[in-house]
């Protein structure tokens, strides 16, 4: 089972965009430009999400439209503990993961039970739900959302510097993808991909098909709570917006154009995508039509995302 | 209190029968060919666009309507033989993505041809005012939605369970590779049903156009109550999509218009003012959910 | 809008790093970041602030106290967290020296902080949020506007001497919609029969329409700035509510943008204003002769507030002489307001609030025989906003 093959060349690869990455902040604090650290803190958190979409999606094989719902749900819990607070990042950053995986549990529990496109509406629906429940609840900020005006606390760290947050960020993403590359060659990342490839056969062979599923979307809605919960303290506003479809359909477009179901895939589309945005919004204000043709010739002529054309992605053997 | 039972029924309505043209080209591509359409919307939002330039130009509302149904209807088309083909085969991830694209060019296309601020269409001076119904008021042109939806919804019924090509369309929803065993040109007929779709989504966007604001993302939030009325109704059910329709426009407004009142006879004042439209809101996704749960293939499912 | 930045990235990021080091004492140019709504159905309103704002530099021949002014002009879609990296970018990036060009007090609030944390003066040409007259004032905020609460407290007064005796008040869910409906019930002591929040952004009242009629209410007061109160007045005329009901708005509601796209309905509809186009002063004159020869329409009171927000800057940098790093001195030359607004005069508070006149208008035909607004009287003479009571700052 080669789908989350690891070769010496990869592995040169990931330790030297690790340690571009660690220079980072120290290049541009030099260069006079901090906003290029804070927007690279964003982009690792996008990564992170779309890395917790891509084990749902591409590793798990289940097509959920409302991954959103959990991204915002952890953003959400932050923001509502330190309204009431709780300002600590070692109490409300698990808190926020255990609320979404709460959720995710919920509504994954009922959606699993149906299939297909189903299977997406549902998850849809859901996501719906959650986000016309917090738009219309007043305390919780409605239409507005809610502001965190002071970052978590964490120890004797200082969040509030933007290079001290960005190497959490990184932390956090690369112990994520560490412990996923772990979880793929488990046992339980195996049957959950042979699930995946033929549901029925595992069926037969007396797995518990169903709460493999179950754990895997858990896991996935888990870890997108943890990016919301970063996510909110870089911008500092829990936003609806997070938890809108137009936004589990980007996440869907990160890892679609960086790879479904590889390692890098949902880290490699959430950085072209959101660097993209960055770049191309001051040339041309119409730049989403590119982005929409570069989406639809991945969906039509490469299917494995740019992870797939460079040989990162899934091999079948 | 009755009245304002019957406006709000009648608001519902209104709403319902729209979403109905929506949801009937929506249902039938997405039960035929198995495929989801996201870019249904954004026919739509072209069809209301393409009636508010027609109709300033004009300077009739008609023409404006006419020429929008023809020209999305040859867009559907075009989309359908171009696109949208390549992507039947495809799995719900590809085609969810593709559409997405769609989504992404077509509003941009639109922003740089009309601009990023809304355009204006105004209903005929004729149907601004008010008109005596019963004892009370009400607008005019929302009793024309009303009519306009009726007589779609009759003609739909007429043509899909009494002529020829209604009767392929049914056996192509129900079991599209005997349908084509029996000799049917079911590319022609897919794209045929797709500009129907289209022109529908037209009328629908031409006709709400002025009374919401005909505006770059109008399409994306009445899509997904759409793909709700489609999912209750069964997919692929032209009966299913105007029962669930109805269902949603009713439950929705009256939901609305009742659920916080209705509240506060249990709850202390505040509580349901903050938890009456928080439900309210989530009222529809509720019904989907439970109809969903409880009837995995919707109300009147398509294929036996 | 600088396309070559990217392609030159690393060689212009050196040269920017050490141009903004030697740059301490005084400036060569002055840097705003105009941010505000540009798409969707406010847009009206952020596009008249900005197009008063350019008129002004414009007219200043391009500069800003004397020096060449770069005016870097984004969008927010109206959505919050796109509004909080447009200024996390000004702030980080550009390193403007003022901010301004925000239309919805939501968008203001989730802004804000980082700003004034940053020492970047925002001067506000809309948004007059509560909460920054009175406990959260701040040295680095100013308004050249109003309250939120004023021009509704001022439809209120008038509402309540007019003798009407059941109200029926509409506004959006937000900041704004609730500092309204609280500016109104200051000043108007009558019956209120409903408070009716919509969903900022809402285009279909029919819900609303037919709770109203219901109601039997002998006045309507609503605040729906943008596309909504375009929708709200054309749907409340079909719904024949028009015969027995009198609307009243503040001026957001009943100004240009909007008389533009509704049209004769509007006729005999009173509203209140800090500003009007008819106002007669030579500022005002220039103001509007100018806008129409340049846009070829009638400013709203949105263009006025934009162009008084470019010479309040223009008026404080020429003061400091370009010494824009001098925060003390250039606090203090804002507070004394080198510049005649075209609205006559106006004081700021302590909180840096306008302290001004509010007047009545009423929409009716003009010598041209367009349908535009006409000033009747004065509500309120330097009328100050209800919160500066708390605010802290000296």
């Amino acid at each position: 089972m080669g789908l989350y093959a690891s070769s010496p060349r990869r592995r040169i690869a990931a330790a030297m965009t690790l340690v571009a990455l660690l220079a980072l902040p120290w290049l541009m604090q030099s260069l006079d430009q901090g906003f290029y650290v804070s927007l690279a803190s964003r982009v690792l958190i996008f990564a992170l999400a779309a890395t917790s979409l891509n084990l749902v999606i591409g590793f798990g094989g289940m097509i959920s439209f409302g991954h959103a719902a959990f991204f915002g749900a952890g953003a959400y819990t932050v923001a509502i503990l330190a309204e009431s607070g709780v300002v600590s990042a070692a109490l409300a950053w698990p808190l926020a993961l255990a609320v979404a995986a709460l959720l995710a549990l919920l509504i994954g529990a009922i959606s699993l039970r149906t299939r297909g496109v189903y299977f997406i509406m549902i998850t849809l629906a859901f996501a719906q739900m959650v986000f016309y429940l917090v738009v219309s609840l007043k305390s919780w900020g409605g239409d507005d959302g809610l502001l965190l005006l002071r970052r978590s606390t964490f120890g004797s760290l200082d969040l509030k510097d933007d290079t001290t947050f960005y190497f959490v960020v990184l932390a956090t993403l690369a112990l994520v993808l560490l412990a996923l590359d772990r979880l793929a060659h488990s046992r339980f990342g195996r049957v959950i991909q042979s699930i995946r490839e033929n549901e029925t056969r595992m069926e037969a062979l007396g797995y518990p098909v169903f709460s493999y599923k179950l754990v895997c979307f858990v896991i996935g809605g888990a870890l997108a709570g943890l990016a919301g919960a970063l996510l909110v303290n870089q911008s500092g506003l829990a936003s609806p917006n997070l938890l809108h479809w137009m936004q589990s359909g980007t996440l869907m477009v990160m890892i679609v154009i960086g790879g479904v179901g590889s390692v890098f895939g949902g880290v490699v589309g959430a950085v072209l995508l959101l660097l993209c945005e960055e770049f191309f919004v001051e040339i041309s204000p119409h730049w989403q039509i590119g982005l929409g043709l570069l989406l639809l010739a991945v969906v039509l002529w490469a299917p494995l995302g740019i992870a797939g054309l460079f040989g990162w992605g899934r091999s079948r053997e | 209190m009755t009245q304002l039972i019957l406006e709000q029924a009648l608001n519902g309505l209104q709403f319902g029968l729209m979403l109905f043209l929506l949801a009937a080209g929506l249902t039938l591509v997405f039960g035929i060919m198995d495929m989801i359409n996201l870019a249904h919307g954004s026919l739509y939002m072209v069809g209301a666009y393409l009636a508010a330039a027609v109709t300033q130009a004009s300077g009739s509302f008609m023409v404006g309507i006419g020429t929008a149904m023809l020209v999305t209807a040859l867009l559907g088309a075009l989309l359908e033989v171009s696109l949208l083909r390549r992507l039947y085969a495809r799995d719900h991830l590809a085609q969810v993505l593709a559409t997405f694209a769609l989504i992404l060019i077509a509003n941009e296309v639109v922003r740089m041809i009309w601009g990023a601020q809304p355009m204006l269409l105004n209903a005929p001076e004729a149907l601004s005012g008010p008109v005596s119904l019963a004892g009370f008021f009400y607008p005019a042109y929302r009793l024309l939605l009303i009519g306009v939806g009726v007589l779609v919804a009759g003609l739909l019924y007429l043509l899909v369970s009494h002529t020829r090509l209604g009767m392929w369309v049914r056996a192509g929803a129900s079991n599209r590779e005997m349908t084509e065993a029996l000799g049917v040109n079911v590319r022609l007929l897919f794209t045929a049903v797709f500009a129907a779709g289209a022109a529908l989504c037209a009328l629908a966007g031409a006709m709400l156009g002025p009374l919401l604001a005909v505006q770059v993302g109008m399409g994306e939030s009445i899509l997904i109550l759409a793909f709700v009325v489609i999912v209750i109704g069964g997919i692929g059910s032209i009966r299913g999509a105007l029962v669930g329709s109805l269902m949603v426009g009713l439950v929705d407004t009256l939901g609305r218009a009742a659920l916080p009142s209705l509240l506060r006879e249990f709850l202390s004042p505040e509580v349901a003012s903050s938890l009456g439209p928080a439900l309210a809101s989530i009222l529809i996704y509720v019904l989907m959910a439970a109809i969903l749960f409880w009837r995995p293939e919707g109300l009147f499912p398509a294929r036996g | 809008m600088r396309p070559t930045k990217c392609l030159f990235a690393l060689a212009t990021l050196l040269l920017l790093g050490t141009s903004v080091h030697a740059a301490e004492a005084s400036r060569t140019s002055v840097k705003v970041g105009f941010l505000s709504t540009l798409s969707g159905p406010g847009a009206g309103l952020g596009i008249d602030i900005r197009d008063g704002f350019n008129l002004a530099v414009k007219q200043l021949n391009g500069k800003l106290g004397g020096l060449p002014a770069e005016v870097i002009v984004v969008d927010d879609q109206q959505k919050p967290e796109v509004a909080q990296q447009v200024a996390e970018k000004f702030m980080k990036k550009d390193k403007v020296d003022f901010m301004t060009g925000i239309v919805f007090s939501n968008i203001m609030l989730a802004v804000g902080q980082p700003v004034f944390d940053n020492k970047t003066f925002y001067i506000s040409a809309n948004a007059g949020p509560s909460q920054y007259a009175g406990e959260q004032c701040n040295p680095y905020f100013f308004n050249v506007a109003w309250q939120n609460d004023n021009l509704h407290e001022a439809v209120g007064k008038y509402v309540m001497d007019k003798g009407f005796k059941n109200v029926v008040l509409v506004a959006p869910n937000y900041p704004g919609g609730k500092d309204a409906m609280v500016g109104f019930k200051r000043f108007y002591k009558g019956k209120v029969s409903e408070e009716i929040y919509t969903k900022l952004g809402q285009l279909d009242y029919a819900a609303e329409l037919a709770q109203i009629r219901s109601l039997k209410p002998d006045a309507v007061f609503f605040f729906l700035p943008g596309g909504m109160g375009i929708n709200f007045v054309k749907q409340f005329v079909a719904a024949g509510l028009s015969s027995d009901t009198q609307l009243f708005a503040p001026g957001f509601s009943a100004d240009e943008d909007v008389i533009k796209a509704v049209g004769a309905p509007m006729l005999g509809m009173f509203n209140s204003s800090h500003w009007a186009h008819d106002m007669e002063n030579a500022e005002n004159k220039r103001f509007v002769a100018d806008f129409q020869k340049e846009y070829g329409r009638l400013p709203s009171l949105y263009a006025s507030q934009g162009y008084d927000a470019a010479f309040l800057i223009d008026g404080a940098v020429r003061d400091v002489k370009g010494r824009l790093d001098d925060k003390e001195a250039l606090r203090k030359a804002l507070e004394a307001k080198h510049f005649k607004s075209v609205r006559g005069d106006f004081k700021f508070n302590r909180n840096h609030y306008p302290v001004q006149n509010y007047y009545l208008r009423v929409i009716g035909r003009d010598a041209q025989g367009r349908i535009t607004n006409k000033t009747m009287g004065t509500v309120f003479t330097n009328h100050a906003d209800a919160y500066v009571a708390q605010c802290k700052m000296k």
